[in-house]
């Protein structure tokens, strides 16, 4: 550990050494992405009454409490570079086994070690493939993608709800905060798991390596980093991510079926996006990402307030604002 | 390498998947490579293949070009279901088929150039770039479409996607772009502009290659690939389904190009390869169905196969990639 003293936003300066150097310009995108979330909920809280409550904004977490954990895997990834496609099927695979062996009658904590077991041998099986054969990350997730999705069909075609009490207590249970404001256990996971990974990238070797690869592989390889342990590490934590994330949505609703999250997987690589990560690795925040997701969740109580608009707004606003975040990383890069 | 020639050829593990599957098949039903015509229509389990994997090769021959120039193209899904609700949404209202399918070219096409406008101008990665238009697009179509299913009922729009000319229109509008791709590229500098500027955009530009109007052309062209993909989808149905219409058929496509040995790094492709590549998604696809593969279990097969494939072309490309440094 004789590199711990190294400050983590070292290997974040990209091409163009030293002009990066600068604080604020590293913060920028996330800085940006937390004025629209602010922007955005102030329109809210302008156009429409009882917006601006604390339940709102406790709702926004309670909502998205999957989305966070799995925006926080992806951000891990997309750090090194890569990519994980299979997280949406993942998630749906976990809901599934859960159910599953819920009811078969299997005890709730094996389920969960089961069920993260699977999720972090998916992430490892594909992390070695893409290491090992050097076959592209968006390939080899992709067929991740349709095993997971597939394996959901082989253990039932069907919806199966979970009738489990110790899950069934965890789902409506809540924790009251002051102010009379009420979160869901999977909220204090969900946060739980943010604080976990910011420690393990700012604060250990592993994290600092993450940011080296996705900066400059061989340069990383050259200065006797271990890229490989990294490289299939960061799919073993999106896997994990993802499985805790499918626990927290079979919490949300409480049963488990192959057609869950379809898709979800774009909504995390949205998320890390408008969080301000760069896809090509090596610049990125988690806390970005969760900024990310709350900004996605804030369009869609906004939608849903509004009532007169049509859910297809959601996907044409979130478009845009990853187009707004994309041409606003494109002026930061450039200038630095 | 002393390893003879057949070998070493990037086709070889395509085309033995194809074969192996085709021979599956064979076993399994031994009427499968039987045709019969019928009232001038071939009919047969191949020519269902050609049918149905018809708008798969036509997008896949888009995305080998995107593809070979460094990029990818995630958005051709929901163009092919903007070009479909548009043209259903104009019979729907009255109009004519041709002027709508026209309709529906003209506005894919500004669509590609929007893609095109974003890699090549501003210069943004490709799968965030595409990535715009793959979320927002659905939402474009569903808006068209007001979030409606529209069937149509024009005898012309229908044969675009269900006729026959002895052999399925689909499947002879998709060979024929083949044939006019593989004519333009490869007879031409064309092709090998293409590759320049997938194995390095700046080196290009400065030996005097235009790398952004070619860049923008590949996501023009495969934008209009999957208009015209979108149309046989659409009109196979005589509806379209702003929801459901080319949904993952990116990812399909993508996977053919790959299996046919077109390199994700860009700087080279192979077009017979996408052709079997996309011949072996759909093989795969009816294959599931033919040796009665539980439909439960279709998904996991496809993906054994295509990391099958993959791992076995692996080798290959780690021993190309060691001799262009990252």
């Amino acid at each position: 550990m004789k590199t711990v003293t190294v400050a983590p936003e070292a290997p974040s300066s990209r091409k163009s050494s030293g002009a990066r150097m600068k604080v604020p310009t590293r913060f920028l995108p996330v800085i940006a992405t937390f004025v629209v979330f602010v922007a955005t909920f102030g329109v809210g809280s302008v156009r429409y009454e009882g917006f601006a409550s604390g339940q709102v904004m406790a709702n926004l977490f309670i909502d998205n409490a999957f989305l966070i954990v799995l925006a926080v895997g992806m951000t891990f990834v997309i750090l090194t570079g890569g990519i994980d496609l299979s997280v949406g099927s993942v998630v749906a695979l976990s809901t599934m086994i859960a159910a599953a062996m819920l009811r078969a009658g299997w005890p709730a904590w094996l389920t969960v070690v089961v069920v993260l077991a699977v999720g972090s041998g998916l992430g490892l099986a594909m992390g070695w493939i893409i290491h090992r054969f050097g076959v592209q990350p968006f390939i080899v997730t992709l067929a991740g993608m349709f095993l997971a999705r597939g394996l959901c069909f082989v253990i039932s075609v069907e919806s199966v709800s979970i009738k489990d009490p110790t899950f069934r207590d965890l789902a409506t249970g809540s924790i009251e905060l002051p102010g009379g404001v009420t979160i869901t256990y999977g909220v204090v996971i969900a946060l739980l798991a943010v604080v976990a990974a910011v420690y393990v990238l700012h604060l250990t070797r592993f994290g600092r390596t993450v940011y080296a690869v996705g900066g400059s592989e061989s340069s990383a390889r050259l200065m006797g980093l271990s890229t490989t342990r990294v490289k299939i590490g960061v799919y073993v934590i999106s896997g994990f991510c993802s499985a805790l994330g499918g626990l927290l949505f079979s919490l949300y609703m409480l049963s488990g079926y192959s057609l869950h999250a379809v898709g979800m997987e774009l909504d995390a690589i949205a998320a890390v996006v408008v969080g301000g990560s760069l896809l090509s690795g090596g610049v990125g925040f988690v806390i970005g990402s969760v900024v990310g997701v709350l900004v996605l969740g804030t369009i869609q109580t906004l939608i849903s307030f509004e009532g007169t608009l049509s859910s297809w707004w959601t996907k044409i606003v979130i478009g845009g604002l990853l187009l707004a975040f994309i041409a606003l990383q494109r002026v930061i890069v450039r200038r630095s | 390498m002393s390893s003879p020639a057949v070998l070493r050829n990037r086709l070889l593990w395509p085309v033995l998947a194809l074969v192996a599957l085709l021979v599956l098949n064979v076993v399994v039903t031994p009427s499968f490579f039987s045709l019969r015509l019928q009232d001038g229509h071939l009919f047969g389990s191949l020519i269902d293949i050609l049918r149905n994997g018809a708008p798969t090769l036509l997008i896949a021959l888009g995305m080998t070009l995107v593809i070979a120039t460094r990029g990818i193209d995630l958005s051709v899904g929901a163009v092919a279901a903007i070009a479909g609700a548009v043209t259903c949404t104009y019979i729907a209202s009255g109009g004519d088929a041709w002027v709508g399918m026209g309709l529906a070219l003209a506005l894919c096409a500004v669509l590609g150039l929007w893609n095109g406008f974003l890699v090549s101008v501003l210069g943004i990665q490709p799968i965030i770039a595409t990535l715009v238009l793959m979320t927002a697009g659905r939402g474009i179509a569903m808006l068209i479409t007001e979030g409606q299913i529209v069937t149509v009922d024009s005898p012309t729009y229908r044969e675009v996607g269900a006729g026959f000319l002895v052999l399925p229109i689909a499947i002879l509008i998709s060979l024929a772009v083949l044939g006019l791709v593989a004519l333009v590229t490869r007879k031409t500098a064309l092709g090998m502009l293409i590759e320049s500027v997938g194995v390095n955009p700046s080196a290009s530009r400065l030996a005097g290659v235009k790398a952004r109007t070619i860049i923008w052309t590949v996501y023009v062209f495969a934008a209009l690939c999957a208009a015209v993909a979108g149309l046989m989808i659409s009109s196979n149905v005589s509806a379209a389904d702003a929801n459901n219409a080319g949904l993952w058929i990116e990812m399909d496509a993508i996977l053919a190009v790959v299996i046919g040995g077109t390199s994700l790094a860009g700087g080279r492709y192979s077009l017979t390869g996408t052709l079997l590549g996309a011949l072996i998604i759909q093989t795969l696809t009816t294959t599931v169905y033919t040796i009665g593969i539980a439909p439960e279990i279709t998904l996991v097969f496809k993906a054994v196969v295509v990391i099958a494939v993959c791992l076995m072309q692996a080798p290959i490309r780690i021993r190309v990639r060691q001799g262009v440094p990252a």
